[in-house]
């Protein structure tokens, strides 16, 4: 293979070729299951009180407190349970990628079509 | 620079064909990734045309008809409860303490096919109140959306009884984590998949029908 480093190459070139398992090894710690058990008991929380804003009338503030309180749990599984708080960086830009690319192509969809116009 | 990828011995633990990469990351994780990636541009366009034909029907049944929201909850609980058991079976697999582990992956299939009969019978009710995939655009919308969802929740079951198989059959490599956390993450990602189904799908009010 050529020695003339790509764009790509060099933005990774203070890695040294090596083990995954020891790159891997030098990010934190995965968390205990005790955490694991709070973070499930927060959600379990977090879903009752999505529950409950169903049934209680918050007028105008339902849907934004849906959505914060689904954002939270979104963010909780992803950062505690997969991780993605403690492993490398790199898993988080893969996934930002399509998450973020997703939210703007489906946002410019539904703005086109008015979907969030008040009539 | 050398090869981008090249052979290496295997880890100490002897573990699976894990080779040395130029990130310094296993390939299988960041093709997982990825593919999770790929996997929001997928529900997001489902979960679009939901909302894009909200309150578009025709004719009923409508939302409020149908859905019973205590139901869903307790099982949107369910899949909440089997993130946790599926994160304790990978914690288990990291401490090598592989009957644990079985447990663990067997609680979480259990959990996850509790969540699909409930889906079953939820299609069923609903089909028999005269909701079917052809009435009007809120059957269609929402069969296909929260049916793509429970398809993937059944590969994710399959996945976790072949772990829990090849597990009984010592077919693992010794380091058994790597595997289990892999189908650990597609079984996340279908929960927060579900964290805004059941928001976006069940929790917001849909509005009034369109006038015939």
């Amino acid at each position: 293979m050529s020695d003339i480093e790509t764009p790509f190459q060099q933005e990774l070139g203070a890695r040294d070729l090596a083990d995954p398992r020891e790159a891997e090894a030098t990010h934190h710690e995965h968390p205990s299951a005790k955490e694991y058990i709070r973070i499930a008991l927060i959600l379990a929380v977090l879903t009752a009180l999505e529950v409950a804003t169903y049934y209680i009338d918050v007028g105008p503030l339902l849907v934004p407190t849906l959505f914060g309180l689904a954002v939270v749990k979104f963010a909780l599984v992803v950062m505690w349970f997969m991780h993605l708080k403690f492993d490398s960086p790199t898993y988080a830009r893969f996934f930002l990628m399509g998450l973020a690319g997703a939210a703007t192509l489906y946002l410019i969809v539904l703005i086109t079509f008015r979907v969030f116009l008040v009539e | 620079m050398a090869d981008l990828a090249i052979d290496s011995q295997h880890g100490a633990s002897g573990a699976h064909d894990e080779h040395a990469t130029s990130t310094g990351l296993p390939n299988t994780k960041l093709a997982m990734w990825m593919f999770l990636a790929s996997e929001c541009m997928l529900f997001g366009a489902l979960i679009s045309t939901y909302v894009l034909y909200r309150g578009s029907s025709q004719t009923g049944p409508y939302p409020a008809d149908v859905y019973d929201i205590p139901y869903t909850s307790v099982s949107s609980f369910v899949l909440l409860a089997s993130s946790l058991t599926m994160v304790l079976a990978l914690a288990s697999a990291q401490k090598r303490d592989i009957v644990r582990m079985r447990l663990w992956l067997l609680a979480t299939a259990m959990l996850g096919l509790t969540f699909v009969g409930g889906q079953v019978y939820e299609f069923t009710s609903f089909y028999d109140e005269g909701l079917s995939i052809s009435t009007n655009l809120f059957g269609s919308t929402f069969y296909v959306l929260t049916g793509f969802h429970g398809v993937h929740v059944t590969v994710g079951i399959l996945m976790l009884l072949s772990l829990v198989g090849f597990s009984t059959a010592d077919r693992l490599p010794d380091d058994a984590a790597f595997p289990v956390e892999m189908v650990g993450l597609y079984w996340h990602f279908v929960d927060i998949v579900w964290i805004i189904i059941f928001t976006v799908v069940y929790l917001i009010p849909s509005p009034a029908p369109a006038p015939a």
